[in-house]
């Protein structure tokens, strides 16, 4: 690892400005994508500030039919909430899948979608659940948000502060995770609300997470598996490489799916 | 340099690190507690769990300056009085060990887990709450054993003692 400056914030006001006197810095929450990225070298900032210990990013609140949940909130502590058990069962679900119990102790829901990784679980959550990704200085819609690999709308020192969403009538994830990595070889993510219903799916595509318009439409007049059943993903969208091809995970989008809205029990 | 200062197996103790310093090696370079182990160096394998705050970590994704302030324990801190934890015990009794590298991680893990789900873990909770520790020996069976063996004991040593 190269040499960085560690900093460690005590308030999201206090970390904007740690950041913004740093020449190359970045923030760190738990550190599981980060730590490991920075040891192979392939980061190297010159500081790092500490949102660990940032209390106003952490917590689940549930009220009415809103829940927030702070960016600090760990994968462990979203996955136990039983709060959120209670309001949206498929998202402690998603999160007790994340990594192994270490990873889950440490990583953070706002770590996992500010780096968008094309195969984390959370952005497929926050894009089928239509959140609000709510940071230091704006409010961002999960649509506008989740902008290709790896990149987010976020701007240079921005931080995410919380997401927020609507509970849903129904909603369910199912994943298929790499036999190595556990990280998803695709994901998805269905939710009913309000709204209509919205699928998402992670691991899967060439340009990372994504909405499923056919299988949203599908779904709209029939919420079952079986409604699925002639919904076809596009081969040319996916990601192909060495642990399955753009065929397999075309196949793989639509399993996921139907197990995901079978698994989507009414909240 | 920066100054650390942190709780290790209930003692306070302090040290100058590089910010980069990782807290494995930390714990063993500067500390001199050896017992926490770097296997894979990659994330993977969980030879370094230790946990901070009483959570299970992997000590070689955590740098020491983040662990700063915090509660450490580590497989030394284990025993007490000379007398081994109910998980070392189990895994002396059930030869939850091989070649014994990856054990301080498994151990932590074990005692981790124990903690969480007490008497409610069963064979299927025990292999899923593995996932982040590989045993290159592949010695799994008697692991999942020895932690189903001490996870019992430790239920019956709690409900004694209510």
């Amino acid at each position: 690892m190269y040499a960085t400056n560690y900093h460690r914030a005590s308030s999201v006001a206090d970390a904007v400005r740690l950041k913004g006197a740093s020449e190359d810095g970045k923030y760190v929450s738990g550190g599981m994508t980060l730590i490991p990225t920075m040891k192979q070298r392939l980061a190297a900032p010159s500081d790092l500030v500490d949102l660990r210990h940032v209390a106003e990013m952490k917590g689940i609140t549930v009220s009415g039919d809103t829940i927030r949940i702070g960016a600090g909130t760990t994968h462990a502590e979203v996955a136990t909430s039983a709060e959120l058990k209670a309001a949206c069962p498929a998202l402690c679900h998603l999160a007790s899948q994340i990594g192994d119990p270490h990873v889950r102790h440490m990583g953070t829901l706002g770590g996992s979608i500010a780096n968008n990784d094309p195969a984390a679980d959370y952005p497929s959550a926050m894009l089928a659940l239509a959140a609000t990704i709510v940071t230091d200085r704006r409010e961002i819609a999960a649509d506008d948000f989740f902008t290709g690999l790896f990149e987010t709308a976020l701007e240079d020192g921005e931080i995410i502060v919380a997401v927020s969403f609507a509970r849903p009538e129904r909603a369910g994830y199912s994943k298929f995770p790499n036999p190595a990595s556990r990280y998803a070889m695709t994901g998805v993510f269905v939710a009913k609300a309000a709204g209509g219903v919205r699928v998402a799916v992670t691991g899967a595509g060439s340009n990372g997470v994504f909405r499923h318009g056919g299988m949203e439409s599908a779904l709209a007049g029939n919420f079952s598996p079986d409604a699925l059943a002639g919904v076809t993903t596009d081969p040319s969208d996916m990601l192909s490489d060495i642990h399955g091809s753009a065929e397999y995970r075309a196949n793989l989008v639509n399993v996921m799916a139907r197990r995901a809205v079978a698994a989507a029990g009414a909240v | 340099m920066t100054k650390v200062t942190m709780t290790v197996n209930g003692r306070q103790v302090s040290g100058e690190v590089e910010d980069r310093t990782l807290l494995v090696h930390f714990i063993r370079d500067k500390l001199g507690l050896t017992g926490t182990h770097v296997g894979c160096d990659t994330s993977q394998c969980g030879a370094c769990v230790v946990h901070m705050d009483g959570r299970s970590i992997k000590s070689c994704s955590t740098l020491a300056v983040q662990a700063a302030g915090s509660e450490i324990l580590t497989i030394e801190g284990l025993a007490k009085d000379g007398e081994l934890h109910p998980v070392q015990a189990a895994f002396k009794a059930n030869h939850g060990l091989q070649c014994g590298f990856c054990t301080p991680g498994m151990v932590m893990t074990a005692v981790d887990m124990i903690n969480r789900y007490g008497g409610r873990l069963d064979e299927k909770t025990v292999r899923e709450n593995l996932e982040g520790n590989i045993c290159r020996c592949t010695g799994y069976h008697n692991i999942v054993k020895a932690i189903l063996a001490a996870a019992a004991e430790m239920g019956a040593g709690r409900q004694a003692a209510e």
